[in-house]
């Protein structure tokens, strides 16, 4: 097991190194960079822009390197825990992003958390009341949630609690905005976290709710359950002893898709709701190419998802005895 | 030959169709049976056709303006007026601007009234891009006005606006698809056939993709799509950037299936049999796969949409002058106009319908495809 641990683990380095390669050459793929944006941007504003500043700005970013060269210091710097410099906002980007990542990734894990409380109870009980008027419900419920699009589902809630009198956008009241981090704090964040939390998590939950009730119903027609029942055990305590047992390992293995899924639509959620969030300084770095900010933000999202998925591996092989032995063999 | 075939076929009992059946028919015969695959089909019959037939379902055409009608409310259809059915109609209606708020505002204005005429007279079209005309499904006479679904900020009609919307968004799913199609089946069908180092390297990749976040990765990449394109590049970039990013799944259901199959029996008696290889994947295999793939490709479409929808809801999609759903909901990111101008999220209500649309009829192809669910 230690050797699939191994193995598990330099498959993850790789990723990570793969994805520091794709978010830096992505990033770079829009033509010109934040110097001539910057220009065009002056002179929209009928302001003069002089030759010589600008190639002296390009010389102090490093724009004039080749990319390769960018890459390998950008890349550098970053295994040394420097995330280079935001053209845009004029400090570091470890500033700039802060607690931004953190954020992030507490609404993303909450969120997966929220997914699967949710989701397995209903879907244990969609399957095991099949073609009654709750499942129907349910599914009727969970293909809506899977339609509709995250932002619309956002602008509904914040409807509902304006008309409530509630204050609705960010994360903080605006008493702790610019607060450092003290327990007051800590509570504020927990009272604003729920509304984006319920608005990401609902198309995830959504789909979650049928794969459980697909393969718990896969399980409940399998022999051992009708043995079962046929020694007269007692129906509550047979189907949560053996088949939702058995049911939960496929839902385990979908964190891996379920955690990109979730940080995905969270990035649109954000910028609906107006997070301090990296959704929308994503969105706002690309539009004004601040590129190294835009790259990190770029590969620490995607690194949340592949340490998420490196987790939920682990936890499978230590839950699952079958995947445990044929590993083994293998 | 084929006079002789006819009566026999008449005279076979239930059970023995059953038998004779081919796998299409039987496939047909099961999806009839899934009650929501049908709706879900017929509703996206209906929505295609719309699309296509766009300038003449709707009164206006896309770009044309009543300057001084803006942020018009809905229009209510009537049918009775002063207790008496006169056919369905809609009430002028007069103007007014709050002077607090500097917001129009509109009156019903009962003394006017205007019948709904079909098949009217209205801005001349090419209906198809060839036929020349400017006959209209139904309108209303000047100077009354028919929103059904209001207007815009600018007073363009949202009804008009949203069955044109439709044919970017309901193209561009087809688009990414055929996209996501072509690369999936040549990688796919590559790495499950020949296997080693090269299945192992796809199957990475693709391993790759799928645990990536795909918004983030479509804002950078449609951030990368110069500024000032036409809209028909930018589409096309759109359905390319989509479809980059989706081709994951298709490839992967393109392997497993070519794996099973290489390993099935009847393949096998084929190869022994002296077949050749190509007609073993045409007549063999093909028709094995075939549904699933229609299956996979049915249920990526919506995925599609709900990204340019997403996309061009940011703005980093399509852009004005395009005009889709995922555009016209642009305006629709302020919550506060959105609250007194709830009828500019009408757009969202397409692409729900939409999206579990093709999720309902992909679920049914996906039961009548599984020989073994009955």
């Amino acid at each position: 097991m230690l050797r699939y641990f191994f193995r598990r683990f330099m498959y993850m380095i790789m990723t990570v190194w793969l994805l520091s390669v794709v978010s830096f050459l992505i990033i770079q793929l829009p033509a010109g960079d934040f110097v001539t944006n910057l220009a065009s941007q002056y002179a929209q504003q009928g302001r003069q822009v002089d030759q010589a500043r600008l190639d002296n700005l390009r010389l102090r970013f490093g724009l004039d390197r080749p990319v390769y060269v960018q890459y390998f210091s950008w890349a550098t710097n970053l295994l040394r825990g420097d995330l280079g410099w935001s053209f845009r906002q004029r400090q570091s980007v470890e500033k700039v992003i802060g607690d931004r990542i953190g954020l992030t990734a507490a609404i993303s894990i909450a969120t997966l958390l929220l997914t699967y409380l949710v989701a397995v109870p209903i879907g244990i009980y969609s399957a095991t009341h099949q073609y009654s008027i709750g499942d129907y419900f349910s599914m009727f419920v969970g293909f809506l949630g899977m339609a509709m699009p995250n932002f619309l589902l956002a602008l509904i809630l914040m409807y509902i609690l304006l008309n409530a009198g509630q204050s609705v956008g960010g994360l903080f009241s605006p008493d702790y905005m610019r607060a450092a981090w003290s327990l007051g704090k800590f509570i504020d964040l927990l009272k604003h976290l729920p509304l984006p939390i319920l608005i990401v998590g609902t198309a995830g939950t959504a789909g979650l709710i049928r794969v459980m009730r697909a393969s718990l119903l896969d399980e409940l027609g399998k022999q051992y359950v009708i043995t079962a029942r046929a020694k007269g055990l007692r129906e509550t305590k047979l189907v949560f002893k053996y088949p939702v047992r058995v049911a939960l390992n496929p839902i385990a293995s979908t964190i891996g898709w379920e955690l990109p899924y979730i940080v995905s639509g969270g990035v649109i959620t954000e910028m609906v709701l107006n997070l301090p969030t990296t959704g929308p300084m994503l969105f706002s770095a690309l539009l004004t190419e601040d590129m190294l900010l835009a790259s990190s933000l770029l590969f620490f999202l995607n690194v949340l998802t592949v340490i998420g998925t490196f987790v939920s591996d682990i936890v499978l092989v230590i839950v699952d005895p079958r995947i445990r032995f044929t590993e083994r063999e293998a | 030959m084929a006079m002789s075939v006819k009566p026999e076929r008449a005279e076979l009992s239930a059970e023995e169709r059953y038998y004779l059946a081919s796998q299409w028919q039987l496939m047909w015969q099961k999806f009839r049976r899934h009650k929501l695959a049908i709706v879900g089909g017929s509703v996206l019959v209906v929505l295609y056709l719309a699309a296509i037939f766009a300038d003449f379902l709707v009164p206006y055409s896309k770009d044309s303006r009543f300057e001084r009608i803006t942020y018009h409310p809905p229009t209510p259809l009537h049918l009775f007026a002063e207790g008496k059915l006169r056919g369905p109609f809609v009430y002028g209606t007069t103007t007014t601007r709050d002077l607090k708020t500097l917001r129009l505002t509109y009156q019903v204005d009962e003394a006017a009234r205007y019948p709904i005429r079909f098949f009217v007279h209205g801005e001349p079209y090419k209906l198809l891009g060839l036929i020349d005309t400017d006959i209209h499904l139904f309108g209303v006479e000047e100077p009354g006005a028919i929103f059904l679904f209001g207007t815009d900020s600018i007073g363009r009609d949202l009804f008009s606006r949203i069955i044109h919307g439709g044919r970017l968004s309901l193209s561009i799913g087809l688009v990414g698809v055929t996209l996501s199609f072509l690369i999936g089946v040549t990688l796919g069908g590559i790495s499950g056939y020949f296997g080693g180092i090269v299945d192992t390297v796809i199957q990475r990749i693709i391993e790759f993709l799928i645990s990536i976040p795909t918004i983030p990765l479509w804002l950078a990449l449609s951030a990368a799509l110069p500024r000032d394109w036409p809209v028909v590049r930018v589409y096309f970039g759109i359905g390319i950037i989509l479809s980059l990013v989706g081709w994951g799944g298709l490839a992967r259901v393109v392997r497993g299936k070519l794996l099973e199959l290489r390993e099935l029996d009847y393949v096998l008696a084929a190869r022994v049999s002296g077949v050749s290889e190509w007609s073993i994947i045409r007549i063999h295999m093909l028709p094995n796969f075939a549904s699933y793939l229609i299956v996979s490709v049915t249920l990526s479409i919506p995925e599609m949409i709900l990204g340019e929808t997403a996309l061009s809801f940011l703005g980093l999609g399509l852009r004005s002058p395009a005009v889709s759903w995922g555009v016209l909901l642009e305006k629709a990111q302020n919550i506060a106009s959105v609250a007194i101008y709830w009828w500019t999220v009408i757009p969202v209500l397409f692409v729900i319908i939409t999206v579990m649309a093709f999720n309902f009829l992909g679920d049914g192809l996906r039961d009548a495809a599984d020989p073994y669910r009955q």
